[in-house]
């Protein structure tokens, strides 16, 4: 059974909305959905899988609920996309509002249960697809449409107005110079080795990270620039909600800002989704093959400039360590072991987590899940007790996050299961940890 | 009985060797139409992901659940093979087109055919016990479980000779070219489905992501 508290979230986006549809729209959008653009791949799929439920143990939410079988990946696969081709969009209001809930809550795509398959069925595409019906249909829960609105008017997440980016750039570089003389954030230099790229959440909450990048920069002697105009934020939650008109024009903005300012690569901030918006998502519904320019994730990025020796380490955080591996960049990029040659780096005591890398439980709070919000959110901390548990059984104190959603979701997780430990960007460890050349950096945890 | 033989045999050869190669020029034409496809897949990923599928114990899930591993490969072993190298059937073979290939002693089949009847029994009873695939079965799941055990039970008794031979072997021809027609409709395509899905996978993690999917 569905967990009866789930069912009963209030969530405005979701219900106002299915009290509007009426039956033959729902039909007309799963029929244009379903129609010849995704015929291979979700027609083939739906033919192989022989309902052997062996995705089951893939599932963090299936894991941390008990077992429930209403969570296992093929259950949501049935509960939602089988029924539509079933009855070929004859559906009611009611069954969407459902499927919003599975796919939107329930389900954080980190594909996970595509390597437990045996045929290697792609689950959370199937889901994506569920959440593209949704999202066509405007059945999207509020706190995710809220960014998306954010996106489509002033393309980054949070409502960040182009004078405050501006201000929150110029307030951190001069907070990084008084940590380190000399440092410079400097503005849409053309030409520039590197443009580097954050998610809106940096300037609007956690402003600090973007004052610690300049510092690293600085000692590592990196020529750099961050644009000044749109097209600055990397992240993509219209991705997530299914709106891939505005995750195109998104995208689209911030491979265009890069390609203005000729720079070479595109470092981004520690961040997973949207790495998975700038790399796969967003050039696929743009037609591209690739990005236009390399894009290098933070963790590529740091592993590079600690094995060229451009940064080096004073001294090593003492207090044990574990992390968390993040589906974008790890069954996304294969970065789990340049990710441990970091921790390794900068950490004494590194107590690796099990299951680990490609097989690294989901943070669920990415895909979307935790942007769901508040009225979701003790669905979330439900749907991965797992996760506590294979956090508590390494008896670390800090856990490294290098994702913004991971960073978020593991924090909820440790006040929600009294873990009593911290989360931790690598970009702050670095900046503790780093020799300045100034004899500073010498800060012991 | 020669002319049901002959009627069977083309009937579920036919419509196996037209309906795979019908579905797969469908796949083939909506694959393009999709485009997103066909410019991922990778021969050195796709078959990298296949190896580790296809070696039992070789992924972290067959790791997880060795016993429905196991009898899921003596099952597919068995099924794929005892049809093929049973003398019977070699010999039907031989006097339609005067060739034929090495055999298998039939004690041997006997036992491929046991294998095959405790594994399909141990599939019910997981389907029936185990919430998370009791809760995706339907008819069709325990319809298709006893349309693919049929002419292996059909097949034991009538070489046993336990009941009336020609009813059964009937029952045998009938059945079997039931399992053969229902291979391309049903999900028993995953038969041929799981080469293309597998290192479609494969290939998207090995190519595109750098990463391992088993």
């Amino acid at each position: 059974m569905a967990d009866i508290e789930d069912a009963r979230v209030e969530d405005a986006g979701i219900d106002q909305a299915v009290d509007k549809l009426e039956p033959a729209r729902i039909e007309a959008v799963i029929r244009r959905v379903l129609g010849a653009g995704c015929g291979a791949r979700l027609k083939v799929y739906l033919q192989t899988c022989v309902h052997c439920g062996l995705c089951a143990d893939a599932c963090h939410t299936y894991l941390s609920r008990d077992r429930d079988p209403d969570f296992a990946p093929v259950a949501k696969v049935k509960e939602t996309i089988w029924e539509m081709v079933k009855r070929q969009g004859r559906v009611s209001p009611e069954f969407i509002k459902k499927c919003a809930r599975i796919a939107y809550t329930e389900c954080g795509a980190c594909r996970r249960c595509s390597m437990y398959c045996p045929f290697g069925i792609d689950i959370a595409y199937l889901i994506m697809l569920v959440r593209r019906i949704c999202a066509l249909l405007g059945v999207v829960p509020v706190y995710l449409q809220d960014t998306v609105n954010s996106h489509a008017a002033t393309s980054n997440q949070m409502w960040v107005q182009p004078d405050d980016w501006i201000d929150t750039l110029i307030w951190q570089e001069e907070d990084a110079a008084d940590e380190l003389e000399g440092v410079r954030i400097p503005l849409d230099r053309e030409g520039a080795d590197i443009m580097y790229s954050v998610i809106a959440p940096e300037p609007k909450i956690l402003a600090q990270l973007i004052a610690n990048m300049a510092v690293i920069m600085k000692v590592a002697g990196v020529d750099w620039t961050m644009p000044s105009l749109d097209g600055w934020d990397n992240s993509n939650m219209a991705m997530y909600s299914g709106d891939f008109e505005v995750m195109g024009r998104v995208e689209r903005l911030h491979w265009e800002r890069a390609l203005q300012l000729k720079v070479k690569r595109v470092v981004m901030g520690e961040c997973g989704h949207a790495y998975r918006g700038a790399v796969y998502d967003g050039p696929k519904w743009l037609g591209w093959s690739k990005p236009p320019i390399p894009m290098v994730h933070a963790v590529e990025f740091y592993y590079e400039l600690l094995r060229e020796g451009r940064i080096k380490i004073a001294r090593k955080i003492k207090e044990p360590v574990t992390v968390q591996d993040p589906c974008n960049i790890v069954r996304g990029r294969g970065l789990h072991h340049k990710l441990r040659y970091i921790i390794n780096e900068l950490c004494e005591d590194f107590r690796d987590v099990s299951p680990r890398f490609e097989h690294n439980y989901c943070c669920a709070a990415g895909g979307g899940v935790i942007n769901c919000g508040p009225p979701w959110k003790l669905s979330r901390l439900k749907s991965n007790r797992v996760k506590a548990e294979q956090l508590a059984a390494t008896d670390a104190h800090l856990v490294v996050t290098p994702c913004h959603n991971c960073h978020s979701g593991i924090e909820d997780i440790i006040g929600y299961y009294g873990l009593g430990m911290h989360v931790t960007f690598i970009n702050e460890l670095l900046v503790k940890c780093m020799d300045r050349g100034d004899g500073s950096g010498e800060v012991e945890r | 009985m020669e002319l049901l033989v002959t009627v069977c045999a083309w009937l579920g050869l036919g419509v196996l060797l037209l309906g795979v190669t019908g579905r797969l020029l469908w796949a083939w034409r909506a694959a393009r139409i999709e485009g997103s496809v066909l410019p991922v897949m990778s021969a050195r990923y796709g078959l990298r992901s296949l190896v580790h599928w296809l070696l039992p114990l070789s992924t972290r899930n067959q790791r997880l659940h060795p016993v429905v591993t196991l009898v899921s490969y003596l099952f597919h072993l068995c099924l794929l093979l005892a049809p093929l190298l049973v003398a019977g059937h070699v010999e039907l073979w031989r006097q339609r087109w005067g060739f034929g290939w090495p055999t298998l002693p039939d004690p041997v089949i006997d036992v491929m055919t046991l294998v095959v009847m405790v594994a399909v029994l141990f599939f019910l009873l997981r389907r029936l016990a185990a919430p998370e695939v009791r809760n995706v079965t339907g008819w069709k799941e325990y319809l298709l479980l006893m349309v693919v055990v049929a002419p292996f039970v059909t097949g034991i008794i009538a070489h046993l000779h336990l009941l009336d031979y020609r009813l059964v072997m009937v029952l045998h021809i009938v059945s079997g070219t039931l399992w053969l027609v229902l291979i391309p409709f049903s999900w028993l395509s995953h038969m041929f489905w799981f080469f293309f899905t597998r290192s479609y996978m494969g290939s998207e993690f090995g190519a595109v992501r750098n990463a391992r999917d088993w």
